[in-house]
């Protein structure tokens, strides 16, 4: 009977193990460069000709190239999908994405704060 | 029923659910705990990068980034690193198809970036220095330094890692176990590559609108 189960359990856990090698396509690496470059390309350009007019707004537009560029990098040179492992990457992911997010945000924001109120009540500049 | 499993129970010894361990094929769970290394390397990134976000605008009447940073040199950094990425795609499909002078030419030529990046920033590095923009400089320059030095060091030890894999590819040629360090090194290089992005975004291009 154990024997029995054992031997059916077996072939299908190799078959999973085999899946989960998955390269990409030339393709998938060619789509994934091009549009690497390009969104490369377009934060340099804007930063380097001002072409925004307002530093605050190319800033808001280098994020956004800047995010959207690593979600490429994700999914089309590190293969990221809700099936590698049994979905068990990306969920590692998921959780990190939200330390990152804690840590980051956490940090400027309190900082930022303690900056702002923790000021000495002069002016520092006139300290000779 | 419920008699014939308690004599069931009765004429057996106790069971135990895992009774015997089935086994699993060598290197099987290797890719998702390298995977959640990457994750912890991250978190370490993550600590850097908001390091440099709370500091990286105290200049000690320092000089600051608009002073220091070069963008066409930074812009040709990334473009080593990015076709270093599509060298090592290439490397990874000709490895699938079991060419190996072909995947050791790919796995040359992104050693060969890899090596093109780390001497520009060293050469970088050794301007800013020169500059007496030392790590001691500010905390602002302690913040960058300790940040982009780290990246530098991850990419100088995946550069010896991609060594030391040809070497292993020479020797032993595309056997399972080099197949599957060469799938672990690849998440690793691309995942540099993404650390890159956040850097060049966040110091440089950021930097020069501060």
């Amino acid at each position: 009977m154990s024997s029995e189960t054992n031997a059916q359990h077996q072939p299908g856990h190799d078959d999973h193990a085999a899946d989960e090698h998955a390269h990409g396509s030339f393709n998938g690496d060619m789509i994934g460069f091009g549009l690497s470059v390009v969104l490369t390309a377009i934060p340099f350009w804007l930063v380097m000709s001002g072409a925004l007019g307002s530093n605050q707004l190319t800033a808001f537009a280098i994020m956004a190239f800047a995010v959207v560029q690593i979600v490429v990098h994700m999914v089309f040179f590190l293969h990221m999908n809700g099936r590698s492992e049994g979905g068990w990457t990306l969920l590692a992911l998921v959780f990190t994405l939200i330390l990152v997010v804690i840590v980051l945000a956490g940090s400027l924001w309190v900082m930022y704060h303690l900056n702002t109120n923790m000021m000495p009540p002069h002016d520092m500049r006139q300290v000779p | 029923m419920a008699s014939s499993i308690s004599t069931a129970q009765n004429a057996e010894a106790p069971v135990f659910y895992l009774r015997d361990e089935h086994p699993h094929p060598e290197g099987h769970s290797t890719p998702l705990g390298f995977w959640i290394y990457l994750m912890s390397d991250c978190l370490i990134f993550a600590i850097l990068f908001a390091i440099y976000g709370v500091v990286g605008g105290n200049y000690a009447a320092g000089p600051g980034p608009k002073d220091l940073f070069d963008l066409p040199l930074v812009a040709l950094n990334t473009a080593m690193l990015l076709f270093s990425s599509i060298t090592y795609g290439f490397a990874m499909l000709t490895m699938a198809k079991g060419r190996v002078a072909a995947t050791q030419a790919w796995l040359a030529v992104t050693a060969l970036f890899g090596l093109a990046f780390l001497s520009i920033e060293l050469y970088e590095f050794r301007h800013l220095i020169h500059e007496g923009a030392t790590p001691q400089r500010s905390a602002f320059l302690s913040a960058f330094f300790t940040l982009v030095g780290t990246h530098g060091l991850h990419v100088t030890f995946g550069t010896i890692w991609l060594f030391t894999l040809m070497a292993q590819v020479a020797k032993h040629g595309l056997i399972e176990a080099n197949r599957r360090r060469l799938m672990c090194l690849s998440m690793f290089w691309h995942f540099l590559d993404v650390i890159w992005i956040g850097v060049f975004t966040f110091v440089y291009l950021m930097g020069m609108l501060r």
